[in-house]
């Protein structure tokens, strides 16, 4: 038996799906399934949930990258199997979740994570700094416009400690996509770090032709700046491929996705945006856009430091300033944004007036507006 | 292969969050081909640019996705990741484990694979990092036979569904989101694994309005819980409020003194309808008022719980901003009750979704996201395509120009007219 590669269809098994979540459910979670009454944080990143029986699970969360060796993973199993019946679970942000069903299970379980260093911060609760949710960057794709995890891990480490408290006025969602195409989406975060890309594509009229379909990479750009063009490839011979007016590029990066011979990426040109403002949520206001208030910070790696010190920056001006339950949208929007740039002290450029479609939306049309330094 | 000098990323290795490159370089130590990886990273963040190529496709038998073929642009310096695809196994629902699933995982990917893995992608999947193409069929054969586990989704196809963990370990799941995530995953295998979609199409279910998965701003089809009676209150857990044995917000501020708990100030002011008051000390709420944003829940869960009539609201259409600008799922299935059938399956749910295909794999272009559609044309066309009597409720306010696309149906006399008879009564 096994897999015969002189066979390879042979007793082949397909569309089984993931294993049923039930199987994975610690007995406490098992039991009060849907019978849940209320929850408590007892400490940041310590859950206690209550159920009908009178059944406790304590939930111990703790702050992990995205990018995880096999090798973490059964440190974990580890931990899970000396304190939590072999079980475990991630959440949609990454972090790590423990559970146990009873409060006297916690405290050894704490200590175990903490007797390993700083690879199990316990976290990412209530009015924190929440794990960042993030791309793959520079270490597995290959549109990216910045690193993703590199820049994670700088930004994590200056905010750590909002990781482990519950000081701000909300939860704040700080996320990163690494590209335009945000394959992790940050248009609806607190804080979004974006990578941009700032220089048009170039053409390798070389190996367009066996790479791309013409109309594909023509159709691709949505302002038409792509258009086709006969040109000579480098060994003289005249061949169809495409031209781009770079004037009207708003470097999207969608005909390098439909295209592999129209590369846009470049040291210089690529960096990170910052936007802020976005939520999912909706609790008080509705589900809300991040907006652009960085248009650029350079690609300065290893760590990143402008853009550390802007997320930072952003971070603690809302935190002095918000009310108690307010996101840092719906801090924005109460003082307005005139006041975000003013308290910030981020500098207004025009980059951040929308002249892309639907862009009327969020223009002024009022002669309701506060007068801060912007008006001289 | 060998260690090479990573002088950048060990600046990585400070901080007190924990370090992705600590962790490689001890896979490496089992695993070299994680020298490579350093290594080329490295030489990124020297160069400021990616080194991996574009594309490339791979693939398993009989699947269109699940595989993203990956290739290194400068192998000869690091020939341990000069193939180095990605594997998308899809993650049981909610992401609960038994370490004995987790180990069996990383037994096979130290044998096939890099030892790296995303835990876990954007869209949820378990994302196996770094292997080859000779890898891929073994792979998959120990997958499916030894582990009783498949691939997810990737190109233009049903991606990996993804919920929140619901009423596993939470009181407000006002439908079982894990039982629909699984049953519709099981019931749509053919549609996630052989793409034949306009672009892609992701399934987000969350269990109330609170939306842990980010249902409304990434998914085409967000079911979201909520309830359409009357939110149970419990006075005297209120009063526990009131008078401080409660920590409002479950003890989410507790790192800041923000002063004594004032039910006036943080959740009746705070109510967007304004619909709650106090009488006494008795909390009232007028419910054909409420919205049922969460808030008051969110800041008293003991003394405030969803209603008890509970299924979902259904939005169609949400996606990040490329090309046409970022778009929040709309509101398109008010309520809808999420119950299984005597067959097991979410039948009624089904034929919101497959309406919603019929019509997108007819109209949808190429690498068109149905909110892309509907926007191009309009959603009282989707409105009329879903079969959705129209409602205030489908709009923010309603349209502030005239330019409505009239039907000659509609129109008394049809518009078939002649111009001569016109002329004999109004001369030009």
């Amino acid at each position: 038996m096994g897999y015969d590669p002189a066979n390879p269809m042979a007793d082949r098994i397909t569309d089984i799906g993931p294993p049923h979540y039930e199987q994975f459910f610690p007995p406490v979670v098992k039991k009060n399934y849907g019978k849940w009454l209320y929850h408590e944080i007892i400490q940041p990143g310590v859950l206690m949930h209550k159920g009908e029986s009178g059944d406790e699970c304590y939930t111990v969360r703790v702050g992990c990258a995205r990018l995880i060796s096999i090798e973490l993973i059964r440190e974990i199993c580890d931990i899970a199997d000396a304190h939590c019946d072999g079980f475990v679970r991630w959440t949609t942000r990454n972090n790590v979740e423990f559970m146990v069903d009873s409060k006297a299970k916690v405290q050894p379980l704490m200590d175990d994570l903490k007797s390993r260093g700083n690879k199990f911060p316990v976290g990412g609760t209530g009015a924190s700094v929440s794990n960042c949710v993030h791309t793959q960057g520079w270490i597995h794709c290959h549109t990216p416009a910045t690193d993703a995890s590199g820049v994670v891990k700088a930004v994590m480490d200056e905010l750590f400690d909002y990781f482990t408290s519950h000081k701000l006025p909300a939860q704040v969602r700080v996320a990163l996509a690494c590209c335009l195409n945000m394959c992790g989406a940050v248009h609806a975060s607190d804080i979004a770090i974006l990578g941009i890309h700032r220089k048009p594509p170039m053409i390798d009229h070389d190996a367009i032709t066996g790479l791309c379909e013409l109309p594909l990479a023509i159709s691709s750009c949505p302002l038409g700046a792509v258009k086709p063009a006969t040109v000579k490839n480098s060994a003289g011979e005249d061949i169809k491929s495409v031209k781009v007016n770079a004037e009207r590029c708003m470097f999207c990066g969608n005909c390098y996705t439909m295209c592999p011979a129209m590369p846009l990426a470049d040291p210089d040109g690529d960096g990170i945006a910052i936007l802020v403002g976005g939520k999912v949520s909706n609790s008080r206001s509705m589900p809300m856009f991040s907006k652009l208030v960085i248009p650029f910070l350079p690609n300065t790696p290893p760590r990143w430091p402008e853009t550390v010190a802007a997320v930072k920056n952003i971070l603690e001006t809302y935190a002095k300033d918000a009310r108690k339950y307010e996101r840092v949208g719906e801090w924005a929007a109460r003082i307005g944004w005139e006041k975000f740039f003013e308290k910030t002290g981020i500098p207004f450029t025009i980059k951040s007036v929308d002249d892309y479609r639907l862009a009327y939306d969020t223009w002024r049309t009022t002669t309701q507006f506060k007068f801060t330094s912007h008006i001289k | 292969m060998p260690k090479h000098d990573t002088p950048l990323l060990d600046e990585l290795e400070k901080g007190p969050w924990p370090s992705f490159v600590t962790d490689l370089k001890r896979q490496a130590e089992k695993k070299p081909e994680c020298f490579d990886i350093l290594g080329q990273l490295e030489l990124s963040f020297k160069d400021k640019i990616t080194h991996w190529k574009h594309g490339g496709i791979v693939g398993v038998f009989g699947y269109g996705g699940g595989i993203v073929g990956r290739y290194s642009d400068v192998p000869e310096r690091f020939p341990g990741v000069a193939h180095f695809h990605t594997v998308r196994l899809n993650q049981p629902s909610s992401k609960f484990y038994s370490s004995a699933k987790l180990r069996d995982i990383c037994n096979l990917w130290e044998k096939y694979g890099s030892g790296m893995t995303n835990m876990h992608g954007s869209t949820g999947d378990l994302v196996l990092l770094g292997t080859t193409t000779p890898n891929l069929e073994p792979l998959f054969y120990e997958l499916t036979h030894d582990l009783n586990q498949d691939l997810g989704g990737s190109g233009s196809n049903l991606r990996t569904p993804e919920c929140c963990l619901g009423r596993a370990r939470c009181e407000w799941g006002c439908y079982d989101t894990q039982d629909l995530c699984h049953t519709l995953t099981m019931h749509y295998q053919d549609e996630i694994h052989r793409p034949a979609f306009p672009y892609k199409f992701k399934f987000k279910f969350s269990g109330c309005p609170n939306d842990c998965v980010a249902a409304i701003a990434r998914s085409d089809f967000a079911v979201i819980g909520t309830w359409r009676d009357d939110i149970r209150i419990d006075q005297a857990a209120v009063k526990g409020y009131i008078t401080g044995e409660f920590a409002p917000n479950a003890g989410a501020h507790s790192g800041k003194d923000w002063g004594k708990f004032d039910i006036k100030k943080e959740v009746l002011d705070l109510c967007p309808t304004e619909c709650m008051w106090m009488e006494g000390d008795t909390l009232k709420i007028d419910n054909s008022e409420c919205t049922r944003c969460m808030h008051c829940i969110n800041v008293m869960p003991r003394a405030l719980r969803p209603g008890k009539q509970q299924g979902a609201t259904i939005c169609v259409g949400a996606k990040a901003p490329i090309l046409d600008g970022a778009q929040f799922a709309t509101m398109t299935i008010p309520f809808i009750e999420v119950k299984k059938n005597e067959d097991g399956e979410f039948a009624e749910v089904v034929e919101v979704i497959e309406k919603i295909w019929d019509w997108w794999m007819e109209v949808g272009k190429n690498r068109e996201r149905v909110g892309e559609t509907i926007m191009r044309v309009g959603l009282p066309t989707f409105l009329k395509v879903m079969e959705v009597t129209p409602a205030p409720q489908h709009v923010k306010e309603p349209r502030s120009n005239p330019y409505v696309f009239w039907q000659a149906d509609e129109v008394e006399g049809g518009w078939d007219r002649d111009v001569k008879e016109f002329r004999k009564r109004n001369a030009q």
